[in-house]
């Protein structure tokens, strides 16, 4: 099929090599999981289950917190030693409230819900209904509840559903390996989810540096006979997999800024997602765990493992050998968009693609420069921003001016540091911006209601007083009438 | 546990630094060096090498003054870049203070004054050479034709030291005008351009280099060479030499066509002077060009018709380093009005409307 | 000569008379620049800046008696805004950006007297008499009355905390920093 082309973008060593061919494996069960209430987009779940609970494998744990949120089930049967805090895998070293389960070793299921006989015949409603149940959400890592994405075509003209197999971050595997390993499964998810958003279209996209996974996806799709999917190789250019960047790539359209691709009539969703709806709908089972790639030249054996969610990363590592030399890096995610782990006693969760444990002789770093304005990062960034100009505005504090030549329109792929000569670490500048002029906006909006409380409190205040005066000079009135008869009764 | 926050951003870089950078481009710069230091002989390996350490000493000294350390800037090959190219700008056997002072006026004033490496605003080598023309114009304007190593009348070692460390050596014996100071003094003696580039060197001694002039006026074809190897390695992009090169060839050709007595044609003014060193090393120097790829088309536009008006009209027979200082004033005005468009919006930074859908 | 010297003086007092009329007639009224000072400040009265409210402040401050920072609790964004709608530059480097605090009740010292309650300049303390109070952070602009109200000393003053949700990086530092990481400890 015809591809666009985008501006910029990079080509990054894909690295794959270290784990591609290595099929999935199934972790042994942990001993403890620890599940965090917050592993999507929107509000955290709310517990239904309290210290001491008995609960089954996959059992409703915490409750959607709002209509954005999702429920989180149990990855395992055991027990509810606690719900307190633990460390959060984020960067920032904060805790975070946290479901602790002690395994009973039993790993037993509880009643799943009743498969959808034939997701065809239903509505989207009830297919995203089941999503919801299930605690579905985007495994790409950005972790967006899935129902809410299901049943966007009853509210917008959609025509193509975009399925993400690009998988441009160096390292990870794991969608590489669905592809080949549970074929059926995936496309079967993504028939169902095109039913559901009522589209035309379903096109596949995976980079072509997957040359067997396109080949068997293609495989699959002619012998399923399905005409409307169509699976095409995209070239392997990060950032190949970022939603907008791929939509136009295989479409044309440029999504407006600040909008979704829904506004332009495309839904994209990931290949694990789809593989996710498959066993929510067909057998009624939430989702529990995720394949994700541990890799990096810091571990002994890198694979790709379906992991109960909740596991801690420093098991992870164990079941793949251990750590060969302490690690320069500890990241969740790939490199370029991934966050750096506080430490290893923390759980992996719904959006962890991929645990990286990565040596210094990998990260190619060095010394940060000065910009010699090369302009490298212009040519490469495929927003169309001049990372350079933005980097030293904010630099200068002048974070208005840097907003204004569009750092909230960067989608923080990292292309430009990727390539700075200079070592200047662009989008950790960008990050800080993006966050501090959130964080103002945050403070003018709190002193904006401050001040209507302030106000209403005074004319409350004001109003007060005034009936106090008025009840008073009734009173007043009131007290010399009678003086008045008397007097003129005296009189 | 503490956070890890020491650094966000990606955790995967290119295999790239400033000093590689650097160290390609003085590759690419290597075979048109060596080749005019066989040609020009001992005289002007002593003023290069005597201009390059003076580059690094003056880089060290204002790194010094400023109070930053010496690693990595020192290292990073870009004073020796500066002081390779002042070195190729310079007549072969001018005298060592012709370089030593050339290098501080480029290194100190050119660079360090605007705050260092990535801060200047105009090409440090032509800061320092146009310093030295106007300042010393007569050691500046002291051409000799070439005499290659080894050849009959060439100076030996002890005598090129006498050139280029001593006081008072003649080299009026010696001197012989560029092809394109010889055009200049020609035409203002009433003799037709055509003539006189007829009557100087040809257009293969132009390419090759055997002719009269500073370093970098000679060797095109090497030079070009050296050009296309940065432009393959993406270390400069091709749209400021094409930009220059075609303006340069554009303009100069159609006032050929016009008078051909008095405006001489496109080959000679690509292959004599500065032209290709100008186009491929000095007006492609990243600190000072615009970043975006139609300003970039702009600014090399825009140098190569200066340099054809200087040329043509001026009073200098060589017009680049002007040229090229002209349009670096510019080119914080060509980046803040040329900028991409920023995905998603309109080129004014308005959210695209979606096109309704049919 | 005679021509050239006249033509400038009558130039001159011409224009002068211009600039005269027009710093009567068309001067800035004082009230308009005060009215848009006091838009800009958060309006709560909280008095932490030494005068009697916020209208108060511009005034003080339309008038050069106050400086552009004097407002904690409107930080440095606020100051920034004031000294550009007064025509300062103003030096973002040299301030230091005070913690943003908000009060909190300790419970168990609370007895229920609603002194801090009356106090409150904006609705920002929940309770009633007898009854455990407690304070709506997010009403809270951190002016300390209500610590000095209570007689239990129940209420401190305490920073906001910091969750995943409000988190973010912070500045990098200046070029200090080398790429290539540390191995982990």
């Amino acid at each position: 099929m015809k591809l666009f082309r985008i501006r910029g973008g990079v080509h990054v060593e894909h690295r794959k090599e270290l784990s591609s061919e290595q099929a999935i494996v199934t972790l042994p069960l942990p001993a403890w999981l620890y599940i965090p209430l917050q592993q999507h987009i929107g509000a955290p779940a709310e517990p239904v289950v309290v210290e001491g609970d008995v609960v089954l494998k996959g059992q409703l744990l915490a409750k959607a917190g709002s209509a954005v949120s999702a429920p989180l089930h149990a990855p395992t049967s055991g027990r509810i030693a606690q719900i307190g805090d633990w460390m959060a895998p984020h960067p920032s070293g904060l805790t975070q409230r946290t479901i602790i389960l002690e395994s009973d070793g039993r790993d037993q299921w509880c009643e799943p819900l009743l498969p959808i006989d034939d997701p065809f015949a239903a509505d989207a409603k009830t297919i995203a209904a089941r999503a919801a149940e299930c605690g579905l959400v985007g495994m790409g890592g950005a972790a967006f509840p899935t129902a809410v994405k299901l049943d966007l075509g009853t509210r917008i003209k959609l025509d193509t559903l975009v399925i993400n197999g690009a998988e441009c971050e160096p390292y990870l595997t794991c969608d590489d390996r669905l592809m080949r390993e549970r074929t059926d499964e995936v496309l079967d998810g993504v028939r169902i989810m095109a039913h559901a958003l009522g589209v035309e279209r379903i096109v596949v996209a995976i980079e072509t540096n997957k040359p067997q996974a396109l080949a068997i996806m293609t495989q699959a799709v002619a012998a399923g006979g399905w005409s409307k999917i169509t699976v095409t190789g995209i070239p392997a250019r990060y950032p190949m997999g970022s939603e907008r960047h791929l939509v136009h790539v295989l479409t044309g359209r440029e999504t407006p800024a600040r909008k979704l691709t829904a506004d332009i009539g495309v839904v994209v969703h990931n290949v694990a997602t789809a593989r996710a709806v498959h066993h929510a709908v067909r057998h009624g089972r939430p989702l529990v765990a995720r394949v994700m790639t541990v890799s990096g030249q810091a571990v002994r054996r890198p694979q790709n493992i379906e992991v109960p969610l909740g596991t801690l990363v420093a098991e992870l590592i164990d079941h793949c050998g251990g750590l060969t030399e302490p690690p320069a890096r500890l990241l969740s995610g790939g490199p370029m968009m991934g966050q750096p782990l506080p430490g290893r006693k923390v759980p992996v969760i719904k959006g962890t693609s991929g645990i990286l444990a990565l040596s210094a002789v990998e990260l190619h770093g060095g010394p940060v420069q000065p910009c010699i304005k090369c302009g490298t990062c212009v040519s490469v960034c495929p927003c169309g921003l001049v990372p350079l100009e933005m980097a030293s505005y904010i630099r200068k504090d002048r974070l208005d001016a840097a907003a204004k030549i569009g750092v909230q329109d960067c989608v923080g792929c990292g292309s430009c540091a990727y390539a700075c000569p200079a070592h200047i670490p662009l989008v950790h500048y960008f990050n800080y911006a993006k966050g501090r002029l959130s964080a103002q906006e945050r403070e003018q909006r709190k002193r904006d209601r401050i001040k209507r409380l302030a106000v209403a409190r005074a004319d409350r205040m004001e109003k007060i007083a005034k009936a106090k005066r008025e009840a008073m000079a009734a009173r007043k009135a009131a007290a010399k009438k009678p003086e008045a008869v008397a007097g003129s009764a005296q009189a | 546990m503490k956070a890890v926050v020491d650094l966000g951003g990606p955790f995967a870089h290119a295999p790239t630094s400033v000093r590689w950078i650097m160290i390609q481009v003085l590759g690419a710069l290597a075979p048109a060096v060596l080749f005019d230091l066989w040609l020009f002989g001992f005289p002007a390996i002593n003023l290069f090498l005597v201009t390059i350490a003076s580059a690094l000493i003056s880089e060290a000294l204002c790194l010094t003054i400023a109070g930053k350390p010496l690693q990595p800037a020192i290292t990073d090959g870009s004073a020796v870049l500066t002081g390779c190219l002042l070195a190729m700008s310079i007549p072969p056997w001018a005298p060592w203070w012709i370089g030593a002072i050339g290098a501080l006026i480029g290194i100190g004033i050119g660079k360090h004054v605007f705050g260092g490496l990535g801060q200047n605003l105009f090409n440090p080598a032509m800061v320092a050479r146009v310093a030295l023309l106007i300042s010393f114009p007569v050691p500046m304007t002291l051409f000799v034709a070439p005499k290659p190593l080894g050849s009959v009348d060439a100076p030996g070692f002890l005598d090129s030291l006498a050139i280029t460390f001593g006081w008072h050596f003649n080299l009026d014996a010696l001197s012989a005008a560029t092809p394109l100071g010889y055009v200049k003094t020609e035409l203002s003696r009433g003799v037709p351009v055509v003539d006189a580039v007829n009557h100087g060197a040809s257009a293969l001694d132009l390419a090759i280099g055997t002719v009269a002039g500073s370093m970098g006026e000679t060797s095109a074809v090497l030079l070009l060479a050296g050009g296309l190897f940065l432009i393959w390695r993406r270390i400069i992009p091709w749209h400021i030499p094409v930009a220059m090169l075609g303006m340069l060839l554009g303009l100069a050709t159609l006032f050929h066509i016009v008078d051909p007595g008095r405006f001489a044609d496109g080959s000679f003014h690509l292959l004599a002077g500065a032209t290709m060193l100008g186009a491929f090393f000095i007006a492609t120097d990243l600190v000072t060009s615009p970043v975006t790829r139609p300003g970039q088309l702009v600014y090399g536009a825009g140098c190569g018709a200066l340099v054809w008006i200087i040329r043509s009209f001026a009073g200098y027979p060589e017009g680049v380093a002007f040229a090229v200082l002209l349009m670096n004033a510019l080119t914080p005005l060509i980046d803040r009005w040329i900028r991409p468009r920023i995905y998603g919006r309109t080129r004014r930074g308005d959210p695209l409307t979606p096109k309704p859908k049919t | 000569m005679l021509t050239a010297v006249g033509s400038l003086t009558v130039l001159g007092i011409t224009l002068g008379t211009l600039l005269g009329i027009a710093a009567k007639y068309l001067a800035v009224q004082g009230d308009a620049l005060e009215a848009e000072l006091e838009g800009l400040l958060p309006g709560s009265n909280c008095g932490q800046c030494g005068f009697a409210g916020c209208k108060a402040a511009a005034a003080a401050l339309a008038a050069g008696n106050a400086q552009v920072t004097l407002c904690p609790p409107g930080g440095r964004a606020v100051a920034a805004t004031l000294a550009a709608k007064m025509g300062h530059a103003f030096d973002a480097g040299g301030t230091a950006e005070a913690e943003p605090l908000v009060a909190f009740v300790h419970e168990g010292r609370c007895i229920g007297c609603s002194r801090c309650i009356q106090k409150c300049s904006s609705d920002g303390i929940v309770g009633a008499p007898k009854q455990i109070h407690t304070v709506l952070s997010d009403a809270c602009h951190g002016c300390g009355k209500c610590v000095s109200e209570c007689p239990t000393e129940g209420i401190e003053m305490m920073p906001i905390p910091v969750t995943l949700a409000t988190w973010h990086w912070h500045k990098p530092a200046p070029q200090a920093i080398d790429t290539r990481a540390k191995a982990e400890a």
